[in-house]
């Protein structure tokens, strides 16, 4: 007996290929409260689940393809598979967003935190754990207090959820650095071996599912895997949220179906406010494209591989022709290199250099660009985590599709003309 | 019989004190600020009594041998 | 006593006397090596694990020769000394104060060794704080020569003994200011990182 079976034939739910599935289809702007919520998706019953029942729905997350959607893309059902074979495990829901261009889990959780909590409560069930920790911005903290204390007097939940806010800092987001965080207070990746599933939080079995993920799990166990696959490609099933920056007429948190084209889905934001002449796919971690040969693409990782980029944490950031795509890119990795944990010497050193070269070559001041091309292979892949490689990628992907700045700044001009900057750099922090 | 052996670092706990890089350079060199590129691959059989001396050596244990893992993504 | 077994007596006591004496030198040498390797402080040629492998080395010779220094000491019958004071410190009936404070360097001192041995089971925060200890150790080693040595009237033993302590200050000084200097560093440092570096990503360090 298949516990899905049970909510199916209780509530329909949304239509197999209707969308948004995970944020509300009207305009407000506050939470969905818990009745409401349960309105619209119908109940989850997930307190007491027997083992054949846990198993069950693995399969069935397995059978949906369900992927991460924090930016790795790892299959779901592995990592859940994986913490459930061990003792006394405990789930972290992931909405720290470390990424300042990134609002999709904050909105997320403002708009549909029992969705989320559903999903992180359902995945402590299916592995076997009594506590489920959710770590998210401190801008949406009160929302997920009241919703978690709405569930608790509701009574409905076996698991404990307990709420914390996540530390400001890019790395804050990695796996790691968010059980480190939880456990020590220190908001830094750590050394693997050994891995989280198996020891993480407390020396215990620890699944860390980014809140999207496990939103999109909360339905999948409602509907079924054939529901879930409805939208999306075959490869990449499902619905994703995107946010759309830049130089959009109505920046936004969308979702799409994965595989909707770039095109489409920038008109989801209004369209382009100017001519645009690249975008930024993926995140800081992500790779910029030429504008021309990435409308067509349909926006996945599949899709967009043909270019060199993913759909990573789910960002477009549309750079108009008056901007300065390497200005823009030196500015984001001195952020990146600001951002370093300072653990690892080649992040620490390594990106700082190369934060330097790229400012000098966005300055048209002298600058050598072997130089800063021989830091790039020194620094990838040789940090604790993939900090580095990101902010690597990234500085790659310009180099790669601002060539002709690269000629103009070495002869001392550049036809940008826009003042104000386009991607989102916090300030610089004071050390 | 040597089973393959890998040579990894943590690079969390490296300092960048170099000592590795004087004892196997054949396999280790610095990096522009001083800190160890190993190369890939497995250690050959006639350098393992180096490789084990710079993991005995290092001094902020971060060097360590290993024979390499079943290849399979981590989670 | 009979002839012979004065001479025997006076042959251990020679033999705990020179044995003492090198073992302020191994020691004093161990130390400063162990100074340079941290700091980096070394001849241009001389490659790093140089000054690391001398350290062990030589520390490896200190434990044999404080072996001999102490067995001719307790096997001494013209003195009572007794077993349980080679390593409680301060229960020797026999000039207390100088033995213990011997006493109390070989146990600071077997601490430091016996975690150096075990290092990579402890791991290196655990290794790092019990190795502070070598720098009590020392001081009570000089001062048990100090008070339990007789020879500092010879000429050449003074020098030996006093040039001894020059280099081991002078060492502990170079480390005092390598660490003030690095302390006081505002992010990081062009060129080589060592022991800097450490410094600057200390309060990040994870407690693993």
């Amino acid at each position: 007996m298949r516990h899905t079976t049970d909510s199916r034939q209780r509530h329909a739910g949304p239509a197999a290929d209707q969308l948004p599935r995970l944020l509300p289809a009207d305009s407000g702007t506050g939470p969905a409260g818990l009745g409401e919520h349960l309105a619209r998706y119908g109940p989850l019953r997930s307190a007491g689940l027997s083992r054949p029942q846990r198993e069950a729905l693995i399969d069935e997350v397995d059978r949906s393809g369900l992927a991460g959607r924090g930016g790795a893309g790892f299959p779901a059902a592995r990592k859940l598979a994986a913490v459930a074979a061990g003792h006394n495990p405990v789930v972290v829901a992931n909405g720290t967003e470390g990424e300042p261009a990134s609002c999709k889990d904050k909105v997320l959780l403002a708009r549909s935190p029992q969705l989320v909590l559903d999903g992180a409560v359902l995945a402590a069930e299916i592995v076997g754990a009594s506590q489920a920790v959710i770590v998210v911005h401190h801008s949406v903290r009160e929302i997920v207090d009241a919703a978690a204390a709405e569930r608790t007097q509701a009574g409905a939940d076996r698991v404990r959820i307990r709420v914390m806010t996540a530390a400001d800092r890019f790395v804050a987001g990695e796996a790691s650095a968010v059980v480190h965080w939880i456990g020590d207070g220190v908001p830094t990746p750590t050394r693997k071996p050994p891995r989280i599933s198996e020891r993480g939080l407390g020396g215990r079995p620890t699944l860390v599912h980014n809140v999207e993920t496990l939103a999109h799990l909360a339905l999948i166990a409602r509907y079924g895997a054939p529901w879930f696959r409805a939208v999306g490609t075959p490869a990449e099933p499902g619905s994703m949220l995107v946010t759309i920056l830049g130089a959009v007429n109505e920046p936004c948190v969308c979702e799409i179906a994965i595989g909707t084209s770039v095109q489409e889905t920038l008109s989801l934001a209004g369209g382009a406010s100017a001519p645009l002449q690249a975008l930024l796919l993926g995140g800081y971690y992500g790779s910029w494209v030429d504008l021309a040969a990435a409308q067509a693409l349909p926006f996945s990782s599949e899709g967009l591989a043909v270019l060199g980029a993913g759909a990573g944490a789910g960002l477009i950031a549309a750079l108009p022709q008056d901007a300065c795509g390497l200005a823009e890119t030196a500015r984001v990795v001195r952020y990146l290199a600001d951002e370093s944990a300072r653990q690892c010497g080649p992040c620490l050193f390594g990106l700082d250099a190369i934060a330097g070269e790229l400012q000098r070559l966005a300055e048209g001041s002298t600058s050598d660009l072997s130089l800063l091309r021989r830091w790039l292979g020194q620094v990838d892949g040789r940090g604790a985590c993939s900090h580095p490689d990101g902010a690597v990628g990234l500085v790659r992907s310009a180099l790669d599709v601002f060539k002709p700045e690269l000629g103009q700044h070495a002869q001392g001009w550049c036809r940008a003309t826009r003042m104000a900057n386009v991607l989102p750099v916090p300030p610089r922090r004071q050390p | 019989m040597t089973a393959g052996r890998r040579l990894l670092v943590d690079p969390i706990a490296c300092d960048g004190r170099g000592l590795c890089a004087e004892i196997l350079p054949e396999l280790i060199t610095l990096d522009d600020w001083g800190f160890p590129i190993i190369r890939d691959g497995d250690v050959p059989g006639q350098l393992t009594a180096e490789a084990r001396e710079a993991v005995r050596v290092c001094p902020k244990l971060a060097l360590r041998l290993e024979r390499p893992p079943k290849a399979s993504p981590r989670p | 006593m009979s002839v012979a077994a004065a001479a025997g007596s006076q042959g251990l006591w020679f033999v705990s006397r020179a044995s003492g004496l090198v073992l302020l030198v191994l020691f004093s040498a161990v130390l400063v090596l162990g100074v340079a390797a941290r700091t980096g402080a070394a001849p241009r040629q001389w490659p790093r694990f140089v000054s690391v492998e001398l350290h062990r080395t030589l520390a490896l010779f200190l434990v044999a020769f404080l072996a001999l220094h102490v067995l001719t000491a307790i096997l001494d019958p013209y003195v009572s000394i007794g077993w349980a004071a080679t390593v409680l410190p301060f229960t020797s009936g026999y000039r207390t104060l100088a033995i213990g404070l011997g006493t109390l360097a070989v146990d600071l001192g077997g601490a430091v060794l016996l975690t150096s041995v075990a290092r990579r089971h402890l791991g290196f925060r655990a290794w790092r704080a019990v190795h502070w200890l070598a720098y009590l150790s020392w001081p009570a080693a000089f001062a048990h020569s100090l008070t339990a040595g007789n020879d500092l009237g010879i000429w050449w033993v003074a020098v030996i003994e006093w040039g001894c302590a020059a280099a081991v200050t002078t060492a502990v000084l170079a480390r005092l200011i390598a660490g003030i200097r690095h302390d006081t560093s505002s992010g990081p440092p062009a060129g080589q990182p060592s022991a800097a570096f450490e410094r600057v990503t200390e309060r990040e360090r994870t407690h693993r």
